[in-house]
């Protein structure tokens, strides 16, 4: 390193471009990043490339026709974006889902999660140099967006979460094959994790990289897998919890190291906690029946075979497609523990037929703005581990 | 779980009487309306009081309310881990008059008051980098406020003879519906298509 007066001119600090179409920039993210050789001196992401203007959209729309809106935001998870806009819904307007519903609900949020962070786990180990990872991961991922596509008819964009419960009962068979799937997981996490936990070379590119205290991470706005790695006992399903995730067993994982190996280790140990909370409710849902959504209908639309026979169901149906319901005025925040973790939707409701105003808090736009807190001082290539450990979609940070 | 948040408000309030308006309870959250000129204070006595500890960030964000004298509200929302508790602090400010930033309270709404100035234009005082973030590189105007229409102003195409990305303004092969499907009975406050000929002068 050069003393301070005999510095030479014609060494300088580098600028160079990291995206937007880089692999390892998960989507179209564009870092600038300035160089002192290899250390990181200052990144800059440059984020808006995916940028669709969702909260002026669903203003313009009624809150039915917002809900696929939410599909399209983290789309590796999309039930768990619905679950936070139907929770701020049912929140406003003062409507219990029946348990059934519940349970379905938490089925499907917990088979995002396991979507969600098989794709991160996989992916940032690509990021740092293991090609089979997403290899075997990508086929249980196919295996439960068959799940997806057979409760809603969609493999990614369901809608199947709607204001007051989910939208279609799941038949037996393929509560069953869940159940049946989720006796066949863990053994594949121990395929899974044979590749990763110990290999030396993921350990040499994770350990020790990306170190957040937890004081920094709280007021960075950063939650879910970000906290617990840091140390945080936190997590929305058990200190907050919404539908039925009281009645249900699970446990937490959380880390000691703060760095990018404890986060991976949590999400490994959530996917099994997840896999046994679907578990617990693919076998609850085979004993108890009961509806799925609220009764109400002034705000759930009937079913259609119903429709075909009364006449009071056919005014509601086409009044509830139409005009869709009113919510009456007020404001609420409601957030669920999304796999990447705390989503957030604040809603304002004027009282018509319309959100007034839909803000969509993702976790991981929280999450990016620390790239330049979190990468200064480390090396170029950790970057990418960095920002693979982050676990960043676009489409909820560009919304 | 309503008495401890209005307990707690009124913590806050008889704290900081001079800089908290008004407290509300709704729908199991707690909303302190605050001064806008001192929100940094709220803040940082939400941050530091050891009976509320609300440490983590969670949002910023602007509402829009166009008709009103301060047209914008800041929307800030706090949670607090000990107590296991949200709170949610608003402030009025209109399109000139900037807000205190909050990041030097809380370093993570600095791509949230970004964000806030990017689609509705509010000014946070003391921000260090305060550009647009979500919208093109060259965009103009504030997207989320109510006055700007839905499907802009320009729109973009790759040209080939050019070969470059042109901007134009944006043309509709159909015109933007924005469908209305309020109960004509239950009291809109407009004139239903149609419904300006009973009363206006007859035609012929």
């Amino acid at each position: 390193m050069n003393a301070p007066g005999k510095i030479d001119p014609a060494v300088r600090n580098f600028q160079i471009n990291f995206g937007p179409q880089h692999p390892a920039a998960h989507g179209v993210l564009r870092l600038i990043l300035e160089l002192d050789g290899e250390i990181v001196e200052r990144v800059d992401p440059h984020i808006g490339l995916l940028h669709r203007g969702t909260e002026k959209l669903i203003e313009a729309k009624t809150y039915l026709q917002a809900v696929p809106y939410f599909d399209r935001l983290d789309y590796v998870a999309p039930m768990n974006q619905e679950h936070a806009f139907c929770l701020g819904i049912e929140r406003l307007l003062d409507i219990e889902v029946p348990r059934r519903g519940q349970l379905i609900r938490v089925l499907y949020s917990e088979i995002g999660r396991i979507l969600s962070h098989m794709l991160n786990v996989t992916t940032q180990a690509l990021d740092v140099g293991a090609l089979t990872p997403p290899l075997w991961g990508f086929e249980e991922r196919e295996k439960l967006m068959v799940f997806y596509e057979r409760a809603s008819g969609s493999r990614m964009h369901a809608a199947y979460f709607r204001p007051g419960g989910v939208h279609q009962d799941l038949p037996r068979a393929l509560v069953e094959d869940i159940l049946a799937w989720t006796h066949t997981f863990p053994a594949f996490m121990d395929d899974l994790e044979g590749l990763l936990t110990d290999n030396r070379i993921f350990k040499q590119r994770n350990v020790d990289i990306g170190i957040v205290s937890l004081e920094d991470a709280w007021a960075w706005g950063f939650s879910g897998v970000m906290v617990r790695g840091s140390g945080a006992k936190w997590d929305l399903r058990r200190s907050q919890p919404y539908e039925c995730y009281d009645e249900l067993d699970f446990s937490i994982p959380i880390g000691k190291n703060c760095d990018n190996y404890d986060r991976y280790c949590i999400r490994m140990e959530e996917m099994r906690q997840s896999a046994y909370i679907m578990q617990q409710c693919c076998e609850r849902l085979l004993k108890e029946t009961g509806p799925v959504s609220a009764v109400d209908n002034k705000i759930v639309p009937p079913k259609r075979g119903e429709m075909k026979r009364s006449m009071e169901s056919l005014i509601h149906h086409f009044k509830l497609y139409t005009e869709g319901f009113h919510v009456p005025a007020g404001e609420v925040y409601a957030a669920v523990e999304a796999p990447k973790g705390e989503f957030g939707v604040y809603l304002v409701a004027d009282g018509t037929n319309k959100p007034y105003r839909c803000k969509i808090r993702a976790p991981g736009f929280a999450h990016l703005q620390a790239m330049d807190f979190l990468c200064r001082g480390y090396m170029l290539a950790d970057v990418s581990a960095i920002l693979g450990s982050l676990d960043i979609v676009f489409g909820e940070v560009d919304r | 779980m309503d008495e401890t948040l209005k307990e707690l408000g009124a913590h806050v309030q008889e704290a900081l009487p001079d800089a908290i308006g008004e407290v509300v309870v709704a729908h199991g959250e707690l909303t302190l309306v605050a001064d806008a000129a001192q929100v940094i204070r709220v803040l940082t006595f939400l941050r530091d009081d050891p009976s509320s500890r609300f440490v983590s960030f969670i949002d910023v964000c602007g509402v829009d309310y166009p008709k009103r004298e301060k047209r914008f509200d800041v929307v800030y929302h706090l949670m607090s881990p000990t107590l296991n508790a949200r709170v949610r602090i608003k402030v009025a400010t209109d399109e000139t008059t900037p807000v205190a930033s909050a990041t030097p309270v809380f370093p993570g709404a600095f791509w949230f008051e970004r964000e806030a100035f990017d689609m509705y234009g509010i000014l946070f005082s003391g921000h260090p980098e305060l550009r647009r973030i979500l919208t093109d590189y060259g965009f103009d105007g504030y997207p989320l406020r109510k006055d700007f229409p839905t499907t802009g102003f320009v729109e973009v195409r790759y040209d080939d003879e050019r070969k470059r990305v042109v901007y134009e303004p944006v043309k509709l092969a159909q015109e933007f519906r924005n469908f209305d499907f309020l109960s004509p009975w239950e009291g809109p406050e407009y004139v239903l298509p149609g419904d300006e000929k009973a009363t206006g002068p007859k035609a012929g």
